[in-house]
């Protein structure tokens, strides 16, 4: 089922600990598993986000890297001119990494990623999503959910539109490589990150990263809500190649009714049976969707 | 040497070409147009050897720039009216970084309504961002600027943006003198042969930081800010040696025994210059200020200058407006003008919208400002002439 065994774990740590992320954090554990799936080959751009924080304020760092930080919409731009500088002075080897939220990604930074995309930059987007700004408190984003309250949908205005489908957005450009993963599922993730590094182009990763603080979920549930997105279907694991080729990486066996996964957060505590029925109605149709993607 | 014609935004991607520019990231907008254009043939030609990334915006542009930059390479973009106010955010996050990036504003009237007149409100109104601005007059002035930024950003570790007017000056060809490669390898040094950073060297760029430590980074932007004007005079001596021209932080003729003065900034100046004979047959002697470096402002030259008993009326002549307080150049000139012995009046011309400045329409207000005593609240709209 997946390519990488448990024995190809790097043992090495890039992230440190005494960083700022807040407890049960899924962003710092995402990036945790990247940093050790990149070893020191990378360097860092990160946007807006709460990693703005958890890499730490000066004097401190929690990434044993080179970590640039840029302003918020322009995450893609600045982490390609980090790379096409790098080039221009010889340095070839060296890839860049593009750390930013669901906000940098689906709302503000979606256009300067769009560019990139179709410039087919040689850097790996990686985008993680605890869907809404998080570091600001939890407002939503267009990658919070349906029925999710937010402090900018509160009750009883609870957010009424779907979550944007970025991985769609993002195979409709047509880049070499795009992939969802998540913490719960670290031997696909880090997998993925090293798939991500070989290939060259732009390289768009979907991390699922719930976040305890903005969710309203135990900070110890943080793997297990990771987890239940997949077996619930809501977050299937899956590749795209060049936008065309779709793979899913793992079919969960039984089919877990969504409400295990929405019972546990305060920001779906509002939602009658008749809107969990309808979300559970959409999240079957897009897991037909996705399985007629991939027999294709 | 050999002179070419050529106009103001060929001037400047050849100005690109000789400073050896790694990176340029670019978005068109008129007036700016040529320049990217240029740059992009002799980029598809061979001839231009740096990166050329045409960008979905001018917001990708400078952030992709800023990333250049970070990675220590040498940065060009050009860009006009809205795409310089579109990039606003990242002009701070560049000299607050302090990445040596120079950049060629062509001043265009920011809308609405749209417009292509040459307004300066657009570079003006970026006046704090912490960028050296440059205005240039000429076409020659243009190459020659663009040259000088690279060092001037380069050792000062500020960007610079090298300004002037749309179609008056980005396309009227004038005879220039291409300087030749080895004269700008001999001026401004070769740019960096190694990225500036490296995964085995860990840092945390530009990270969170406290009110104390960024009062610190503020406070030495604007003390370097405050060395360049003596920056620019030494290079300036040093651009002359190698290429026989040079040129002062503020251009001024006739302030000895002026009785009005008249103030500008950019193409406008050679238009003052060239009717400034026929001005001074009539009425009182007419000398002449241009501004050329605007950020730093030099104010210490040109209280020198103005600082001068003899000098009744100055008549700033602005081609930009802060609406409810006036031409942006009349503002500065007046506050730098404060505890100095200029003892004056200071008359407003207002050009905002990018009126043309004809010798009768300039003849019209000195007219207007001959008899009057006090200049207090009343601009001289161009529009009213």
């Amino acid at each position: 089922m997946f390519n990488t065994q448990v024995g190809d774990f790097s043992r090495e740590e890039f992230m440190s600990s005494g960083h700022n992320a807040c407890a049960g954090c899924g962003p710092a554990l995402a990036v945790r598993f990247l940093m050790k799936a990149m070893g020191p080959r990378v360097v860092v751009v990160i946007t807006a986000s709460c990693w703005s924080i958890i890499s730490g304020v000066v004097p401190l760092r929690s990434l044993e890297t080179v970590v640039m930080h840029c302003p918020f919409p322009s995450a893609a731009a600045t982490g390609s001119g980090v790379k096409k500088g790098l080039e221009a002075l010889g340095d070839l080897q060296t890839q860049v990494v593009v750390l930013a939220g669901d906000g940098g990604t689906f709302d503000i930074g979606l256009q300067g990623l769009s560019g990139a995309a179709e410039r087919n930059e040689d850097i790996l987007f990686v985008c993680y999503d605890n869907e809404a700004y998080m570091n600001t408190g939890m407002q939503k984003s267009s990658a919070t959910p349906y029925g999710s309250r937010s402090t900018t949908t509160p009750d009883p205005m609870l957010k009424t539109n779907p979550k944007k489908d970025i991985m769609k957005i993002m195979a409709a450009h047509r880049i070499p490589y795009a992939a969802t993963a998540t913490i719960a599922f670290p031997e696909d993730l880090i997998s993925k990150f090293k798939r991500a590094l070989e290939t060259k182009g732009l390289r768009f990763l979907h991390l699922f990263t719930p976040c305890p603080q903005g969710w309203g979920s135990p900070t110890d549930k943080t793997v297990e809500l990771s987890r239940l997105a997949v077996m619930t279907r809501l977050f299937p694991l899956i590749e795209v190649e060049d936008g065309e080729k779709y793979t899913i990486n793992y079919l969960p066996e039984e089919h877990v009714p969504i409400e295990k996964y929405l019972n546990p957060q305060r920001r779906f505590r509002s939602l009658d049976q008749e809107e969990v029925a309808l979300i559970q109605e959409q999240v079957n149709r897009d897991w037909e969707k996705m399985c007629k993607l991939t027999a294709q | 040497m050999k002179r070419k014609l050529m106009n103001g935004n060929q001037a400047a991607a050849l100005a690109v070409k000789l400073a050896r520019v790694q990176v340029v990231s670019a978005y068109p907008i008129t007036p700016q147009t040529t320049i990217v254009e240029d740059l992009a043939d002799m980029w598809a030609r061979g001839t231009f050897p740096g990166e050329y990334v045409s960008v979905e915006s001018e917001y990708s542009a400078m952030a992709y720039l800023i990333g250049a930059a970070y990675a220590g390479a040498r940065s060009f973009t050009a860009t006009s009216c809205q795409g310089l106010a579109y990039m606003h955010e990242l002009l701070h996050w560049a000299s607050g970084a302090r990445l040596p990036i120079v950049m060629v504003n062509v001043n265009r009237s920011m809308g609405a309504p749209w417009s292509l007149e040459p307004d300066q409100t657009d570079s003006l109104s970026q006046r704090d961002t912490g960028w050296i601005q440059i205005y240039c007059a000429d076409v020659q002035e243009i190459l020659d600027t663009i040259l000088l930024s690279f060092r001037l950003a380069e050792e000062s570790r500020i960007p610079c943006m090298v300004v002037y007017d749309g179609f008056s000056l980005s396309h009227t060809y004038e005879a220039v003198e291409p300087p030749e490669q080895e004269q700008v390898d001999a001026f401004l040094p070769l740019p960096p042969g190694e990225a500036a950073i490296n995964p085995s060297n860990p840092q945390n760029i530009q990270a969170v930081t406290d009110s104390r430590y960024l009062s610190r980074v503020r406070q030495e932007l604007h003390l370097t800010m405050e060395k360049v004007p003596e920056a620019i005079k030494k290079m300036e001596n040093e651009f002359y040696k190698i290429f026989g021209r040079s040129y002062p932080l503020v251009e001024s003729i006739g302030l000895d025994d002026a009785e009005t003065v008249i103030v500008t900034a950019g193409s406008m100046g050679q238009t003052v210059k060239s009717v400034l004979p026929s001005l001074s047959s009539v009425h009182s002697k007419k000398g002449f200020l241009r501004f050329r470096l605007f950020r730093p402002l030099p104010d210490e030259d040109i209280a020198a200058l103005l600082g001068n008993a003899q000098i009744k009326k100055v008549l700033v002549i602005d081609r930009n407006l802060s609406a409810g307080a006036g031409g942006i150049f009349a503002q500065e000139l007046s506050a730098l003008l404060q505890g100095t012995s200029f003892q004056g009046e200071i008359f407003q011309l207002n050009l905002s919208g990018g009126v043309d400045l004809t010798p009768d329409l300039l003849n019209k207000a000195l007219e207007k400002i001959e008899g009057a005593e006090k200049s207090r609240d009343k601009i001289i709209w161009g529009v009213d002439l």
